[in-house]
């Protein structure tokens, strides 16, 4: 038990990680010439890289047998959480300096944003319910309602996609990536329909 | 003379615009007593002594903060060498621009390839501080050194059936690394209409502050039309082609709907995944804190080029 709180307690050091290397960028002022638009992507990326994270856990734990990681599985899914919370904020008070008219068009008229504003959103209610109490008291809903990250996972994707130039290597790689974790559930469940058939 | 209605005296602090003040101001005196500049005089050299702006070439900056040099030879697209902004500098390190060559072609009566030095010995070198915006909404400010694009289309004396002209950066793939990605269709190309071409403001340079063009920024001669997008602004050019036809630019080929041929900075006409209404602008010093600024109508030249599209519809000339 001990042993699995150090194990916790050094995985959250490596979550925050990126943010410590963003600040130490930040006090050499290396953040580019655009330094907004730097932090914009660096959050925004590793919120969805924390989703896929995230993501990966339950395969990796059934093909090499580790049900151990499911215990670091919610601070996984709280970084992503806090990552993408960066980003929207970094959005609203650094890029659009609280100008919420602009954010009002933004998520109406950019659908790039919309899906990005929607993921973010779907996000909240599940980082909300990751105490132990939640989970108790939402009983099987509770799976139900976590189940929203394969949509949130789909909507971040689409969200890098949309705002790319012309380049679409790098996310297409992310959402190869999170489209094959969501195949390898499709095919858990076909698999286990036939068990039980 | 019409002086930069946002522009006051008191705002000329920053060492850097002090600094191309002066520089640019030995342009113009030597420019201005081998009268290349009629109209502007010594005065001019008087009022900037005097904490005023010189009343010649109004659409130089002397007032708008500078981008450092670092950062406009450190944060570019160029797709050429890499795709990502600070991929360019590192990449093009190497890139030897030297010699070179361009070919003119078309409907011109001087057709021909040319060396480049050759091309263009005599031109009246001047330094032009210009804002440059980005389609991607953030821009710069940025003192060109080069001459007028009229200056070299009139030595080569297009014939009166040419209403445009076509641009082509160099395709080389063992020097420009990135074009063994097919990412966009190469060569690069951009084109201007002739009275575009012709306008005063329209700009070859060879050089950016006060040094030759570095690599990442297209040496060794790029366009510079400050009134559009970034993207017209072609780099390291090797063809000149004059045509009665509007010419093939690339980011309209690669996305026709998102980008047109004009590319004329225009606040009121989004970008179809992106608003065009304002900027970020890099300037002196990198800081979380600059606030976005509006951005302006033909990038704040109006006075200088809104007549070319007299009559024009710009939301579908866009």
């Amino acid at each position: 038990m001990k042993k699995l709180f150090w194990v916790k307690a050094a995985l959250v050091i490596l979550a925050a990680m990126p943010v410590a290397i963003l600040f130490y960028r930040g006090l050499h002022d290396d953040l580019s010439a655009d330094p907004v638009e730097y932090i914009l992507h660096y959050t925004g990326i590793w919120a969805l890289r924390f989703l896929l994270i995230t993501l990966a856990v339950t395969p990796l734990r059934r093909l090499f047998n580790l049900p151990v990681l499911l215990r670091f599985r919610r601070i996984l899914g709280v970084t992503a959480w806090i990552y993408a919370s960066l980003h929207f904020g970094v959005y609203l008070v650094l890029d659009l300096q609280f100008d919420l008219a602009h954010l009002g068009e933004d998520i109406i008229k950019r659908p790039y944003i919309t899906v990005g504003f929607l993921a973010w959103l779907l996000m909240t209610p599940l980082a909300l319910t990751s105490s132990n109490r939640a989970v108790k008291a939402l009983g099987r809903r509770w799976k139900q309602l976590h189940r929203l990250i394969y949509i949130i996972v789909l909507l971040a994707c689409l969200h890098f996609i949309w705002l790319v130039k012309a380049d679409l290597l790098e996310p297409l790689i992310y959402t190869a990536i999170a489209l094959i974790l969501l195949f390898y559930r499709l095919l858990q469940t076909n698999r286990h329909s036939k068990h039980s058939e | 003379m019409k002086f930069i209605p946002d522009c006051h005296p008191n705002e000329v602090t920053d060492e850097d615009i002090v600094r191309h003040r002066r520089r640019f101001l030995k342009n113009a005196g030597i420019l201005a007593t081998s009268g290349f500049l009629p109209g502007c005089d010594s005065r001019a050299e008087e009022k900037a002594q005097h904490n005023q702006k010189p009343d010649c070439k109004p659409y130089n900056l002397l007032c708008e903060e500078v981008t450092a040099e670092k950062y406009a030879t450190s944060y570019n697209n160029f797709y050429e060498f890499s795709l990502l902004k600070d991929g360019p500098a590192r990449l093009a390190k190497d890139f030897n621009p030297h010699p070179w060559e361009v070919k003119v072609a078309g409907l011109v009566e001087q057709p021909g390839t040319y060396d480049l030095e050759k091309l263009i010995a005599g031109l009246p070198n001047e330094e032009r501080i210009y804002r440059f915006r980005c389609v991607e909404a953030w821009s710069m400010v940025i003192p060109w050194n080069g001459f007028a694009l009229h200056h070299l289309i009139r030595r080569l004396k297009p014939l009166s059936s040419a209403r445009y002209v076509a641009f082509e950066t160099l395709y080389d793939p063992n020097r420009m690394p990135n074009q063994h990605r097919h990412v966009i269709p190469w060569p690069y190309r951009e084109g201007l209409r002739m009275d575009e071409a012709m306008n005063e403001l329209a700009f070859m340079a060879t050089g950016m502050y006060g040094k030759p063009l570095p690599n990442q920024n297209g040496a060794p001669i790029r366009l510079v039309v400050p009134w559009k997008y970034g993207f017209k602004s072609i780099k390291s050019i090797v063809a000149i082609h004059f045509t009665d036809k509007q010419p093939v630019n690339s980011w309209h080929q690669i996305a026709p709907q998102e980008y047109g041929f004009y590319a004329n900075v225009n606040p009121a006409v989004d970008h179809p995944r992106w608003s065009q209404a304002s900027e970020r602008r890099i300037g002196a010093k990198a800081s979380l804190f600059n606030p976005r600024i509006k951005t302006l109508p033909f990038n704040g030249y109006g006075e200088y080029v809104a007549d070319l599209y007299k009559g024009m519809d710009l939301r579908r000339f866009f």
